[in-house]
């Protein structure tokens, strides 16, 4: 038998931090040492599109303009997904921290938390946080975070809708080029984050790069903090090193009876028992925001993808045609198949409006349908059928 | 200089300025890429995503008209993977589209209807129909604009129209998702919100989801009853766009032939609104001076300065609606349009002696407005309905069609008489700056006894596209009775799109601006750019129709209004003098105020 590559980390939860102290640290050395940390860490973004943090500071600092903002992507609306509300109650501060590194970084004055609609019973606690963190550190920079409040659409976590959200407008994605790095919020420079991209950002300056390196894989560093849920007698939430198989996470969080994993949510990829042992989880293999579901042989993955297709056909924006009606097309397209008022064959024309999806979407939304779409059809084509 | 970029569309060499699209380059080498949501006036939405190409190494195909070019792309336009994704994206608005196309208004002249003919969407629909899921609803309550949103594809031009050029944002995006719908604050009906029925949404509509509410059949109607005398007038701006919808260029002048087709429908008399916009210039011409008169003079503190143009019916419900304030401000002139109205049933009936009851009153207006102004109650002045039935451009040109007339071969015929003579002052009503060069026209030669001091009475600087042309005019060597302006300098402003409007009355407010004088037309460039015009629309389109105009006026052997022959006979006959007390009940008005939600 293998060695169970499966290893809980204790860095982000684990000790109360000092944040003053390292923040001085942190802003003894120069902007440009901060970001060389940063990129050297290999510290990749942890909403699950993995872009690597580091560029993202280096290019908002680098973009001329009279004003800069650092924001705060804490609408953790992904199902499944509930790792970022265990870090703002548990360890607010670092998130704090975090963004005030960056802020450094790249000369911003104001910062924002876009906090989850949902998430409003957390706001108490959080602005007391807020406001400790603020007197500790107003000598050390000039810097104010805002906390604002989305009001549940989930494609306001999509950092442009956000942008949008956050100006007053309707909760729509932009046309990109220009990114955030080029003109974000209020079409300035910025960096926007996943609150555990932040905390880990400030880990690094805490620990240094190397500590952060040492772990994973060369394409995945670090660790990273998943939300596992379904059918799992320890449902929680864990920090883990970045590269282990999932056969190896099934054997550590599995019932025993374990049938299929959805990684990264409704958005990411149903894996089969039969491909547990080949999928790596990381950038390389199989990436996730956090999102870990598990699924026993008591579910059926029709039910499964219908339940994902309705939340994708309710929380598409609506302005883009493959994602708007693409959505109610698989949704549709799935119930007539089932009921066998489509040929099992019209799965084909779904798979190909699935590919269209992921090829013509204005927005990662509409893009990453096709993933849990893709891979419960045809993983599971006979219970889609029958 | 802006940097030139080089790149490859489906294997030419291509050279474009920096900042420019794919959709841009791709334009500049004839490669025809379909859209649905791209406007030349608008901004750049992406949503459609029919334009999608495929750029060599990308991750995904990228929309060509929000993509801006960079050095050594290698763009296809015609790939595998960009012909599948296009097809699927057509058959997915079909799919939501209400393509009753027979039953459709804007049947062969849908952008929608194009595409799919043009990517052959024939036999079995590829996807579910999902039109009988949804609670679509036709809004059918404005007498200008009905909205069927069974028809719409999101793409949200009418939203960008209404946001953008006119700053009213009477339509925006409600819900989301499958949900997702164009609609109106609270989803009330289009006659209950601010819409100013402008119709510049209706003009960018790609599909049948926004139309005019149009009044053929009832035309035809009356045209076929014995005892019913229809007279017709027809506005500036119809005449220099009719012939789009027939066929031929932009930019043609087609008068004789418009009136020679009105003449073959079975018009009883055809007339011209350019009648009664001489008229307006003497009625609101000799206002301008009279307040001018009252605040310099007479120092009266009650008269409201500027003056404000009150032709353009989208305008006036925008001022209801928006600066309530300045209602006072509007010249109390009627329309051009309803003035006419006011008068065919009444100087013209008893001329003609013709009982008015039996009088159907129709215009022919390159405006969707123009029909809820017609329906106003302020606009019964004659003791009926001033004006019964008003069409657009494009509803004549469906008569014309259905006539069986070949426009093209028919002959150049003059209008009837009497209300069908013409100036070249009332010609340029049509475009952005006209009436304000109308009205300098006539009104300096009043109090000066001499002709503007502009090269062939051409006041240039009123003209054009410029949004907001700031124009200041020297009075010097004034008639005794108009001494009192002796060395004034008349301060106009002349303003077309509701943007525009808006921005002008918001200097006015804020003290910024002290103009004596303001032209506004709610639509851009003027009436020749109006919401009833013929679709579709663009600067270079609005440029050709606003030279046919200035080409027209030159070409009129009277250039000013009060030297219109029937003008001056009205006063004689029937009006006495600007302003009397026979004008005011007829050819006056006031407006009220419109809450905004």
């Amino acid at each position: 038998m293998t060695v169970n590559t499966l290893k809980r980390i204790d860095l982000i939860f684990h000790e109360d931090c000092e944040c003053r102290q390292v923040l001085e640290k942190t802003f003894s050395k120069s902007n440009d040492d901060i970001i060389n940390d940063v990129l050297e860490s290999g510290l990749k973004g942890r909403g699950g599109a993995g872009f690597p943090t580091g560029l993202k500071w280096k290019f908002t600092a680098e973009q001329p303009a009279d004003e800069r903002f650092v924001i705060c992507n804490a609408d953790e609306g992904e199902p499944g997904t509930f790792k970022d509300r265990e870090i703002l109650f548990k360890v607010p501060s670092k998130v704090f921290s975090g963004m005030a590194v960056c802020a450094k970084v790249i000369g911003a004055k104001k910062g924002y938390i876009y906090l989850r609609g949902e998430y409003r019973y957390l706001l108490p606690e959080l602005q007391k946080a807020l406001d400790t963190f603020h007197r500790d550190i107003k000598d050390l920079i000039d810097f104010e975070i805002f906390i604002q409040m989305g009001s549940g659409a989930y494609i306001c976590g999509e950092e442009s809708a956000l942008f949008e959200s956050m100006e007053g407008k309707r909760g729509e994605p932009r046309n990109k080029p220009p990114y955030p790095t080029v003109a974000g919020f209020k079409n300035k420079p910025t960096v926007i984050n996943n609150v555990e991209t932040l905390v880990y950002a400030f880990m690094i300056c805490k620990h240094g790069p190397l500590r952060f390196k040492e772990m994973g894989t060369s394409d995945s560093r670090g660790s990273k903090v998943f939300s596992v849920s379904g059918d799992t007698p320890i449902a929680g939430i864990y920090e883990l090193e970045l590269g282990m198989s999932l056969e190896h996470f099934v054997e550590e969080f599995g019932d025993g009876d374990t049938k299929a994993v959805q990684v990264g949510g409704a958005a990411g990829f149903c894996v089969p028992r039969k491909k547990f042992k080949e999928t790596i989880i990381g950038f390389e293999g199989v990436p996730t925001g956090g999102s870990m579901k598990v699924f026993n042989s008591s579910r059926s993955m029709y039910n499964v993808l219908h339940n994902y297709l309705e939340f994708f056909e309710e929380e598409s924006c609506g302005q883009c045609t493959p994602c708007r009606v693409g959505c109610q097309q698989l949704m549709k397209g799935v119930e007539a198949v089932k009921k066998g008022e489509k040929k099992a064959v019209y799965l084909e024309q779904l798979l190909k409006l699935s590919d269209t999806m992921k090829m013509a979407s204005k927005c990662g939304l509409g893009q990453s349908v096709a993933n849990s779409f893709s891979s419960i059809v045809n993983n599971f084509r006979e219970e889609m059928i029958y | 200089m802006a940097k030139n970029i080089s790149l490859k569309i489906n294997g030419v060499d291509v050279k474009v300025e920096e900042g420019k699209t794919i959709l841009d380059a791709a334009r500049n080498i004839n490669v025809h890429i379909p859209t649905l949501c791209y406007h030349e006036d608008l901004c750049v939405a992406g949503n459609c995503r029919v334009c999608v190409v495929e750029v060599t190494g990308a991750r995904a195909l990228v929309a060509s008209c929000a993509m801006p070019v960079s050095d050594g792309m290698d763009i296809h336009t015609n790939s595998l993977k960009v012909r599948s994704a296009r097809k699927n994206i057509i058959e997915l608005l079909l799919s939501e589209h209400n393509a009753d196309c027979t039953q459709c208004y804007k049947n062969k002249s849908c952008e929608l209807q194009d595409l799919a003919s043009e990517y052959k969407n024939t036999g079995e629909p590829m996807f579910i129909d999902l039109v009988p899921l949804k609670n679509y609803t036709i809004d059918n309550f404005s007498p200008s604009i009905i909205k069927d949103d069974s028809k719409c594809i999101r793409c949200q031009r009418c939203v960008r129209t209404c946001e953008e050029l006119q700053h009213v944002s009477a339509l925006g995006v409600a819900y989301k998702g499958d949900k997702m719908k164009i609609s109106t604050f609270f989803e009330n009906s289009m006659y209950d919100v601010v819409c100013t029925n402008c119709g510049q949404c209706i003009n960018r509509c790609p599909t049948g989801s926004l139309i005019e509410r149009n009044y053929v059949d009832e035309v035809w109607d009356a045209i076929y009853k014995d005892n019913k005398h229809v007279v017709v007038q027809t506005a500036p701006a119809t005449r220099v766009a009719l012939g789009e919808d027939l066929g031929l260029e932009a930019g043609h002048v087609v008068t004789g032939k418009m009136v020679a087709a009105l003449k073959r429908i079975g018009f009883d008399s055809v007339l011209d609104t350019d009648f009664s916009a001489d008229l307006t210039i003497m009625e609101e011409g000799t206002e301008l001076l009279t307040r001018l008169k009252k605040a310099l003079v007479d120092k009266d503190p009650t008269v409201k300065l500027p003056m404000a143009t009150s032709c353009s019916p989208g305008w006036i419900k925008f001022i209801e609606h928006t600066f309530p304030e300045y209602l006072d401000n509007l010249s109390t002139c009627k329309s051009p349009q309803q003035m006419f109205g006011a008068l065919a049933k009444t100087y013209y009936a008893k001329k003609r002696n013709i009982d008015p009851e039996n009088i159907v009153s129709v215009s022919i207006m390159p405006c969707t407005a123009k029909k809820f102004e017609a329906d106003r109650p302020e606009m019964r002045s004659s003791g009926h309905k001033d004006v019964d039935y008003v069409l657009t451009t494009r509803e004549l040109a469906i008569m014309i069609k259905q006539a069986g007339l070949d426009f093209d071969a028919l002959p150049e015929e003059n209008y009837d008489s009497i209300m069908g003579e013409s100036t070249g002052a009332a010609v340029i009503f049509g475009a952005t700056g006209g009436v304000m060069e109308a009205a300098l026209r006539t009104a300096y030669e009043i109090v000066t006894g001499r002709e503007v001091p502009f090269e062939n009475l051409n006041i240039t600087p009123v003209r054009g596209m410029n949004g907001i042309k700031e124009v200041t005019v020297k009075i010097e060597g004034t008639v005794p009775e108009w001494s009192f302006l002796e060395g004034a300098e008349l301060k106009t402003v002349t303003a077309h799109g509701l943007t525009n409007a808006k921005y002008v009355m918001e200097k006015v407010k804020s003290g910024e601006a002290d103009y004596h004088f303001i032209e506004i037309m709610a639509c851009p460039g003027g009436c020749i750019g109006g919401g009833g015009q013929p679709i579709p629309t663009n600067m270079e389109i609005r440029k050709k129709r606003t030279e046919a105009i200035y080409l027209e006026d030159a070409g009129k052997p009277i250039r000013k209004s009060h030297e219109n022959p029937e003008v001056v006979a009205i006063y004689k006959e029937f009006l006495g003098e600007p302003l009397s007390h026979k004008s005011h009940e007829l050819l006056h008005t006031h407006y009220k105020e419109r809450k905004r939600y």
